[in-house]
């Protein structure tokens, strides 16, 4: 471990606007050289994250997704057992080696790669509920052995992993004592300007405004199943800059709801908010107080 | 003031043991908290707190704690340096940790907020400093309107503002349950068998087969493995089960949702059960279903889970006409019912929302105990439930 000095920090990227606590969180992991573990709502950029970290800190990016079928020892190196049966009754490769039927998976090669990467772990929780407690060993030491090869691959620079939950299991807490953890919390209409500057930049201010206005407000209709998040509004905002839509009627409607709402009872609900005659906001003070400090 | 920390997280029931310290202190030790309480807050979390649900109770410690240092902290040079400085850290290095004093850790904290306090004394207008010698009291902000803003680099928030905002006390979990919990307890309900046809290529199989075959393929295969679990699940509903409206919507929505289940079958009835049960919560004539058709319907694999508070009058478990809707007569009393249920299926559960200390005050409930197992209605009861239901038998 390096001292203090020669961190290398990350900052975020031109494509990634960060909060000030999530660069420490990244930071953090970075020198203490520890997971760092990522939650927030759908859609807050918590995949995002790990490429911009790769990209700021100028290191090459692994990702493993995992699944519902994904194993603790898929990262870690595939015995292709089948392929080598195959070659053996059909001759093709060196069947003598079995080296050449092992394939490292995405842990693996970040252990053996020569410069260091940033590993994105993603969903770890769509995995089976024992599945982090088989990383424990691995992702502590860094290391593990081929049992096929009785080779070791250790690796030569710890990788910077980041590894994103949606929550869907509970994860074990002899895992979880070893990440720096962060949670990504909703932006604020301030942080929202600039994440959407990023994707859609010189926005006319007004348009801006109303989208944001409208945006929020949707959010806070506790009516609603699904609340939209930030992928949506970038989402939404395509859609009405593409359709060239005027000004004025995105002041007194919320046009393509399609982008924003994705259940079907919540577009019911804000179709009979309409029916009634349900007025829409069109400036900040038409919010709570939360949004006017 | 470091351990009153570590101690009130732990008073509050925030999981946080010697390594996610270590993990703080070394991070503290490279200087990651910058020149802000703010950051020293964020660091804090980050090292020491590992889900949002903590949040809240993770704020009101570290609002106590340090109630009297709230600021901005401009941590000048001079203190980066020290807090650079190994040899003022050297009673904390990983093997001494184990033993950590609190002394030694107070005087820690003391000499950090010592110098700190020295920066501002110096620094006339620097850092925005107030005293634990009540030098100014907390919460005096009108020459120092604490500026809201999120993101950018200078742009500072107080940390104590952050922390006493608790604005994640939406996430706490051990006020509500809600579906998410729910689904997380009823996770364990499966039981993976193979049945049905051989459609998967078992590749251990087919490999010892080739060999054994001098290496001539021989393809096996295998039934996918399938959840094996069917659920029959009986809830009470209205009078006294009516204060538990929500969550048991919620675990019925959960039941729902979790797609796992091979079979499900909800059924309703109110108080107890006698020669009928409904398909409906409303308990309509039309949604009635005789139960006893339902016990030959269902054969003795189906898991069952009886969802009720048991409290009711005894003539009303134990007499022939016991229910109370007078449309309903059943010659058979509930006890009967739920005598022939327990005795129908290889496993039941009983789950309650009562409070467990109510129980024994109910002479109904304690008959019931008898016939079923009883859980109470919370993530771990339903945990312990389905183990129950599932698990190996004791």
């Amino acid at each position: 471990m390096g001292d203090a000095n020669d961190f290398q920090r990350f900052s975020g990227t031109p494509g990634y606007i960060a909060s000030g606590p999530l660069v420490d969180a990244v930071n953090c992991a970075y020198a203490l050289e520890r997971p760092l573990l990522i939650k927030g709502e759908p859609g807050t950029g918590k995949t995002l994250l790990a490429r911009h970290v790769a990209e700021g800190l100028e290191m090459p990016l692994l990702s493993w997704h995992i699944k519902s079928t994904s194993k603790a020892a898929d990262g870690l190196y595939v015995y292709d057992t089948v392929q080598r049966l195959n070659d053996s009754r059909f001759g093709g490769g060196d069947v003598a080696d079995i080296r050449n039927y092992i394939r490292l998976g995405p842990l693996g090669q970040s252990f053996a790669a020569e410069d260091r990467q940033v590993l994105l772990i993603d969903e770890i929780d769509k995995a089976d509920l024992e599945f982090p407690n088989d990383l424990l060993l691995e992702l502590d030491e860094m290391r593990f052995t081929i049992i096929e090869t009785d080779e070791e691959i250790k690796a030569r620079q710890r990788p910077v992993v980041i590894i994103t939950s949606n929550n869907e299991k509970e994860l074990p807490d002899a895992f979880l004592r070893r990440c720096i953890f962060h949670f990504i919390d909703f932006p604020d209409a301030e942080l929202m300007r600039r994440i959407v500057d990023v994707h859609h930049p010189h926005l006319d201010a007004t348009l801006l405004d109303q989208v944001l206005i409208k945006f929020y407000w949707l959010r806070e209709q506790s009516e609603l199943r699904k609340k939209p998040s930030t992928s949506e509004l970038i989402d939404w905002i395509s859609a009405l800059l593409r359709s060239g839509i005027s000004q004025d009627k995105i002041e007194s409607h919320i046009p393509f709801l399609g982008a924003l709402l994705k259940k079907e009872q919540d577009a019911e609900a804000l179709a009979r908010y309409d029916e009634k005659g349900g007025k829409y906001p069109s400036s900040w003070s038409d919010l709570g107080p939360r949004y006017n400090q | 003031m470091f351990l009153d920390l570590f101690y009130g997280m732990r008073d509050e029931g925030i999981p946080v043991a010697l390594q996610e310290w270590n993990t703080f202190l070394e991070a503290l030790k490279r200087g990651l908290h910058g020149s802000s309480l703010f950051r020293f807050y964020h660091l804090a979390r980050a090292c020491l707190v590992k889900s949002e649900t903590y949040f809240d109770a993770f704020d009101r410690v570290f609002a106590r704690v340090f109630k009297g240092v709230e600021g901005e902290l401009d941590i000048t040079d001079e203190v980066l340096e020290w807090l650079r400085d190994p040899e003022n850290f050297q009673e904390l290095t990983p093997e001494q940790l184990a033993e950590l004093e609190r002394l030694s850790s107070d005087e820690l904290m003391q000499r950090f907020l010592e110098t700190l306090a020295e920066q501002d004394e110096r620094h006339d207008g620097g850092g925005r400093w107030v005293g634990t010698g009540g030098r100014s009291p907390f919460g005096h902000g009108g020459q120092h309107p604490t500026g809201i803003r999120v993101g950018g680099k200078g742009q500072r928030r107080s940390a104590m503002k952050v922390a006493e905002e608790r604005k994640f006390k939406d996430y706490r979990t051990d006020l509500n349950l809600d579906v998410r919990n729910f689904r997380l307890a009823l996770k364990r309900l499966r039981q993976l068998t193979r049945t049905g046809l051989a459609t998967e290529l078992d590749l251990d199989e087919t490999i010892d087969h080739t060999c054994r075959n001098a290496g001539e393929i021989d393809l096996v295969f295998r039934p996918p493995r399938k959840n094996e679990v069917r659920l029959l699940l009986l809830m009470d509903v209205g009078g006294t089960m009516d204060p538990y409206y929500e969550p048991m919507s919620q675990l019925l929505t959960a039941l729902h949702e979790e797609r796992g289940l091979r079979e499900f079958e909800p059924y309703y009835f109110h108080n107890c059960i006698y020669d009928h049960v409904y398909s409906r919560a409303r308990l309509l004539r039309t949604d009635a279903l005789p139960t006893g058709d339902l016990l030959r319907r269902l054969d003795e694999r189906w898991k069952v889970v009886i969802v009720g508070d048991a409290a009711m009058h005894p003539a009303e478990l134990m007499e022939p006409h016991g229910g109370i809707n007078p449309h309903a007569t059943s010659p058979t009393p509930g006890v009967v019912w739920l005598q022939r249920i327990a005795g129908h299926f290889n496993r039941t559960v009983w789950v309650n929302p009562d409070d467990r200390t109510l129980w024994d005050q109910s002479h109904t409930t304690r008959v019931v105990q008898r016939l079923f197992t009883m859980f109470p209605l919370s993530v771990d009861g339903l945990g312990e439930a389905v183990h129950a239901l599932v698990g190996a038998r004791v």
